[in-house]
């Protein structure tokens, strides 16, 4: 655990108490069985927004707290142990981020107080294939009268249905592939020619395809400048990432404790399979690897509060090992929970789809292995 | 929240070290920590290498954190620091490093030692006088140390020692040895064993270099032939020696996490790759199978950096149990470097020696070869995993070794 200020270590604390108590994973498990489609409890977000947990990174005068990525971090951990299901990810961290770092007074005073009371959520629209790939925006935006026309379509938007705003990339020219050329755009979820369709997923959470025909926005849509949206749109992305592998690291180490109870308690050949050395050393290894996702995470969410020239590079360094060990961590949840990880009543399967979820999300670890690789100049 | 009086203390105490190593770190020896292994390696410190050792040792800041009352510099670990950053910035070195008395014996006597021990072992130690190494592993007793048999008599006004010791370290370059013996042979194996602090230079012991794959020899096998330790050179009580030589191990491990040795990093290695394997017109590593094992190597080393300081930070560095996950770290990291490096050389990662090769590809192989022990000396990878769920996780001990 980093060094945390005494505000940083209440707000943990809170938070680790309120989801124990509020948002278990049964809580979970009752919100998947009861089929809401929107994939969180509306009720459970907004008392978190209650709580101030959407507004952790708005400054003050929008409405939020300002305590920075650190802590909104604290509280994504404490969401990932449990499986807690809410708009954090995608509308406090992802979409509040591109609008705090590259919006306008006006456009900070429209959305922003929204967002964090929780009465918006809002979200990221970026990619429009199976995977991640943000420089590869095609969905076009057209200059229409005093404003732009934008067509085309995006998937796996995270809170998809939920979302009330979408931050969306586009492009202004150039072409599929390149970085210059790319606008972010404001667009309300519910201007004519925006189109949503669900996708249900493995992990049960909220997610859409949304297509976009002909649809119409003033120029005050526009976020940051046009054509130059490229580096507003990676630094948003690397706080989406870097708060997401905090939520990584949470969930990865409940698999954990889970797992190492079971070593304790379950008895085979009339001793506890902790026991077995086959079983400790892998243990010790999961222990190790989560000491270092833990220090990689708490140095990328450090380095975005400094505005650190190696933000980007320890954010694709943290989504990266969160990736890799909740990977680990949650194939061995099941593995050496034998048959009973395996059924739908137990808790064990809720970890690994959510792992390959949030894996997906915002690049995995081939992806950030990339990055890391072009960040260093090879 | 940050304390400003002791920041302010901090910034006196840099610009109060700089000035000390300017005046008295020479020049010649700048951006030569090769020198140290080859010190480690039995090299006799001569002209302005041992300048430096002697002033460096009056000092006290080969052992900056070790108490002024036995001639160590008297260091805060934040002072510590400080001062190593501060020999990083002119590429100096710590010259007192060599042998075992720095990283293991002279913290593990301050822990154990009686006054009388300290006043007489320390100092030699921090003046780099006297040239420590280890009997701890026997032919039969490596992971399971505890099987140790080399037996300890009272004879009165001296202890008697005859056995057999191996893979000692620098033995024959070593001037003491602190040594784990069995006092008694009757008690349960952990019972029965002492800590033995012993002169090397008397008839009774005999060093033989072992020559090991990467052509050096620096460990020995020591043969103990009615050899005589004094009576006041036991460290701690007589039979308690193994609760002695585990915190001996701990210092050990805290000494190879990577946290403490390195002055000067390493080259980058994608630098050495894009050298060798010649990048494509995206600027890419030419070899889309090495590129991102590369990267994973990098980014394990951030993270192990980023631990190492998290770990610092939070003040549970040093002799504890989060030693052994950061020597395993380490090890990985280190064996891992070494393979791509020989692998990024190609057939210029073979060269073992001649004009053919350039003396950082010889090195290379060296290094490849000898790190192998990284993960077998000091616990092995395997033990320090059993140190770990033990003693970290709680899980049930099967091996029995405590």
């Amino acid at each position: 655990m980093a060094v945390l200020t005494d505000e940083q270590s209440m707000l943990r604390d809170q938070a680790r108490a309120w989801t124990q108590d509020k948002a278990p994973v049964s809580a979970f498990r009752k919100m998947r069985d009861s089929g809401q489609a929107l994939g969180y409890d509306p009720a459970t977000f907004a008392e978190m927004a209650e709580m101030g947990w959407a507004g952790v990174i708005i400054p003050e005068a929008y409405g939020g707290s300002d305590f920075g990525y650190l802590s909104l971090g604290l509280i994504l951990e404490e969401t990932g142990r449990t499986l807690a299901a809410s708009p954090l990810i995608a509308s406090a961290l992802a979409a509040a981020s591109a609008i705090v770092l590259g919006g306008s007074d006006a456009q900070k005073q429209a959305w922003l107080p929204k967002i964090a009371t929780g009465e918006l959520v809002a979200t990221l629209a970026v990619d429009e294939g199976a995977r991640h790939a943000p420089e590869k925006t095609a969905l076009s935006a057209v200059t229409s009268g005093a404003g732009y026309a934008l067509t085309g379509g995006k998937s796996f938007v995270l809170e998809g249905m939920a979302a009330g705003l979408l931050v969306v990339a586009a492009r202004t020219s150039g072409k599929a592939g390149e970085t210059n050329g790319i606008t972010l755009f404001l667009v309300p979820a519910d201007a004519a020619g925006v189109s949503r369709t669900p996708l249900e997923l493995a992990d049960s959470r909220g997610a859409a395809d949304i297509a976009f025909e002909n649809v119409a926005v003033g120029p005050d849509a526009v976020l940051g400048q046009v054509d130059k949206g490229w580096a507003l749109l990676e630094k948003t992305l690397d706080r989406a990432r870097a708060g997401l592998a905090a939520e990584m690291l949470g969930s990865a180490q409940q698999a954990f404790d889970l797992t190492l109870d079971y070593l304790k308690t379950r008895v085979q050949f009339s001793q506890v399979i902790g026991g077995f050395q086959a079983l400790q050393h892998r243990a010790a290894k999961m222990f190790g690897e989560l000491e270092l996702a833990r220090s990689c995470v708490e140095a990328a969410l450090a380095a975005i509060d400094a505005d650190a020239p190696d933000a980007a590079e320890l954010a694709s360094l943290a989504k990266g090992h969160a990736g890799e060990t909740l990977f680990l961590v949650s194939n061995e949840l099941i593995q050496m929970h034998g048959g009973i990880g395996m059924t739908d009543a137990h808790d064990a399967g809720f970890y690994l789809k959510r792992a390959r979820a949030a894996e997906a999300a915002f690049g995995g670890r081939a992806y950030h292995r990339d990055r890391f690789a072009r960040l260093n100049g090879f | 929240m940050a304390d400003f009086g002791a920041e302010a203390d901090l910034a006196g105490f840099r610009a109060e070290a700089r000035a000390w190593l300017e005046e008295n770190f020479p020049p010649s020896l700048k951006g030569q920590p090769n020198i140290m292994m080859a010190m480690m390696e039995g090299l006799q410190a001569d002209g302005d290498l041992a300048l430096w050792k002697s002033r460096m040792g009056a000092k006290g800041w080969g052992t900056p954190t070790w108490p002024a009352e036995y001639g160590g510099g008297g260091l805060t670990p934040q002072q510590a620091r400080v001062l190593q950053e501060e020999m990083a910035r002119l590429e100096a070195f710590n010259p007192l490093m060599a042998g075992m008395g720095i990283s293991m014996v002279g913290p593990t006597i301050l822990d154990y030692g009686t006054e009388e021990q300290k006043r007489r072992h320390i100092p030699p130690i921090v003046k780099g006088e006297i040239r420590w190494c280890l009997g701890y592993s026997e032919p039969n007793a490596g992971s399971d140390l505890a099987a140790l048999q080399t037996k300890c008599e009272d004879k009165g006004n001296h202890w008697r020692i005859n056995g057999q010791k191996i893979w000692t370290s620098g033995a024959q370059w070593s001037d003491w040895c602190g040594m784990l013996v069995r006092t008694d042979p009757t008690a349960r194996k952990h019972d029965g064993i002492s800590f033995i602090m012993i002169d090397m230079k008397q008839p009774g012991i005999e060093t033989r270099p072992i020559k090991l794959i990467a052509g050096a020899s620096p460990f020995c096998e020591t043969f103990f032939t009615d050899a005589q330790a004094e009576k006041g050179d036991m460290l701690g009580e007589l039979n308690n020696g193994w609760t002695v030589g585990k915190r001996l191990l701990q210092h050990e491990r805290a000494s190879q996490t990577g946290g403490r040795f390195a002055t000067t990093p390493p080259p980058p290695l994608q630098e050495i790759a894009k050298r060798y394997v010649g990048v494509d017109d995206k600027g890419r590593l030419d070899d889309p199978d090495l590129r991102p094992r590369l990267a994973a190597h990098l980014m394990h080393a951030r993270a192990h950096g980023l631990t190492l300081a998290r770990a610092a930070a939070e003040s549970k560095a040093g002799a504890g149990n989060a030693a052994s996950v950061l020597k395993n770290s380490a090890t990985a990291m280190a064996q891992t470097r070494a393979e791509l490096t020989i692998e990024i050389m190609g057939n210029r990662g073979l060269g073992w020696d001649g004009a053919g090769f350039s003396d950082d590809e010889v090195e290379a192989v060296r290094a490849w070869l000898s790190g192998k022990a990284m993960s077998i000396y000091g616990g092995s990878a395997e033990i320090q995993n059993n140190i770990i769920a033990k003693r970290i996780l709680g899980l049930p001990d099967m091996t029995k070794s405590d």
